[in-house]
């Protein structure tokens, strides 16, 4: 199970909150097509380091960046 | 190779002289190229490619490359299931090509892969579960495969162990069976197509790890490995879990996310369910193995995760879930539990098709279904790599689907595989 440091509450479990997506997958109101349709049908999917979205059921957001093969949280930024 | 054809005379012969006589059933190979067909990844899907592609299109030189050993992935991870009641044309048409490979394979390979057609069971708990069902069954057989939509009393007769109580958790009120669903011994679908697969002169080569391809412009021409250059007419990438760190290496970015898929395993007992039971409504699904463990599993992970290991709180949903189903599995212990790591697809369905780069094939993104697909999913890969194109069954779910608006999205959950 991994805790995540929640920018408001401090350090929670995780089944508080839900994984929204990666950050290379947010999509802009004025993206072009074609890099819309990229961010949202393509990802790195890194094993290691990547960059997500998470919420916390507190109604924070916020961005983790992640090791996906240890769990290892490096940085936690409020959105 | 090996002790030559496996057959009851040759166990009685064994039984004779103390079993002393059974050699390899296939040979360590070690890099010999070039090959006409390379193929990345050591699991049934790939295996039964590499035998497709000797036996039905008379390819002569085919390496199978492994990083690890064979059947150490998710082909020894799953929880055994084969069934082909999807819901979507396309996926109902590919698993019940599947299907029909699976009732004759032990025959095929001269390997008992264990296939049991014991019937798949999905329950329903509620009418709208039950309107599902049968909206599904109908579909089903309309496609020309087989769907019983059986009530409360036959599928109390055959699960007695169900509580069928009016007050249970989630009440039963009837289910959809294919009966020609089942399960199969898992490792035995990998060890019999790599025993075919090297009786046709294939090179199955372990602890060879792919960390780059070979490339000349657009095209590419082999891969470099931990065992030095292999050279190759076409590559084909063959290794859900990972298709995004092999794609990457190419410079690919694949609508596939990695997750986490959990499995546990109970002591053996005698038998008590004869069938797979399964129900979508809760997402838990349990079958007793032919060696008497209660083998079950849920959901994925719902983040992405390359770890081999999976969060307490989604096995205890699992396992409560089989648990209010059928009380007596409280009494059992569990000896073990795992994880597998799943190429969550962006419509769910899997990826069977050419990439951007000449000469470079993948098959992947099989979410957590791909067991049930493997002898379909090795028969249409062999020949999209020995012909260049895909067989009408495969063409479908080429790689281009989702830039063009084609995806098979069985519960239209769109590109957030966490939904799924």
């Amino acid at each position: 199970m991994l805790q995540i440091p929640c920018p408001h509450c401090g350090n929670r479990n995780q089944e508080e909150f839900a994984y929204e997506r990666s950050v290379e997958s947010v999509v802009r109101i004025d993206d072009a097509p074609d890099v819309a349709m990229t961010a949202l049908f393509s990802r790195a999917n890194l094993r290691g380091e990547d960059h997500e979205i998470w919420s916390h059921m507190c109604g924070q957001w916020l961005r983790l960046t992640r090791d996906r093969m240890t769990h290892a949280i490096s940085a936690v930024v409020p959105l | 190779m090996g002790a030559g054809r496996y057959s009851a005379l040759g166990l009685l012969r064994g039984a004779l002289g103390g079993h002393q006589h059974w050699g390899r059933a296939w040979r360590a190979g070690s890099p010999n190229g070039p090959y006409d067909v390379v193929l990345i990844g050591g699991g049934g899907h790939g295996l039964a490619t590499a035998y497709y592609l000797a036996k039905e299109h008379g390819i002569k030189r085919i390496a199978v490359l492994e990083k690890a050993y064979i059947g150490g992935g998710n082909t020894g991870r799953n929880t055994t299931i084969v069934r082909s009641n999807y819901r979507q044309p396309q996926l109902q048409r590919l698993l019940e090509y599947s299907l029909k490979l699976w009732h004759g394979l032990s025959d095929e390979l001269n390997y008992n892969v264990m296939f049991s057609p014991r019937g798949a069971l999905f329950l329903g708990h509620s009418d709208a579960d039950m309107a599902r069902l049968a909206e599904r069954g109908d579909a089903l057989i309309a496609m020309g495969i087989d769907a019983d939509l059986i009530d409360r009393d036959a599928v109390a007769k055959l699960a007695p162990l169900l509580d069928m109580g009016r007050d249970a958790r989630w009440p039963i009120e009837g289910g959809l069976i294919q009966r020609r669903g089942g399960t199969a011994r898992h490792d035995a679908v990998a060890w019999g197509y790599a025993r075919a697969a090297d009786n046709l002169g294939v090179d199955i080569i372990e602890n060879c790890e792919v960390t780059g391809f070979l490339r000349e412009g657009n095209r590419v021409t082999g891969v470099t490995t931990t065992r030095g250059d292999i050279a190759a007419g076409r590559t084909g990438i063959c290794v859900a879990g990972n298709s995004g760190t092999v794609a990457g290496m190419a410079g690919l970015k694949l609508p596939i996310e990695a997750h986490t898929l959990q499995a546990w395993v109970t002591e053996p007992v005698k038998p008590m369910v004869d069938t797979v039971i399964m129900s979508q409504s809760l997402h838990c699904y349990f079958s007793q193995s032919d060696k008497g463990g209660m083998v079950g599993g849920g959901d994925p992970d719902f983040f992405p995760s390359y770890a081999q290991r999976g969060a307490p709180v989604r096995l205890e949903d699992s396992i409560s879930q089989a648990i209010a189903l059928m009380p007596a599995l409280s009494r059992l212990r569990m000896v073990r539990s795992w994880a597998g790591v799943t190429d969550m697809s962006f419509d769910g369905s899997p990826i069977i098709g050419e990439t951007p780069l000449d000469g470079l094939y993948l098959n992947g993104g099989w979410c957590y279904g791909g067991f049930k697909a493997t002898p379909g999913s090795g028969k249409l890969y062999a020949h999209l790599l020995a012909t260049g194109t895909s067989h009408p069954i495969a063409a479908p779910f080429d790689l281009a689907r989702f830039a063009a608006g084609r995806t098979i999205d069985e519960v239209g959950a769109g590109p957030m595989p966490q939904n799924r």
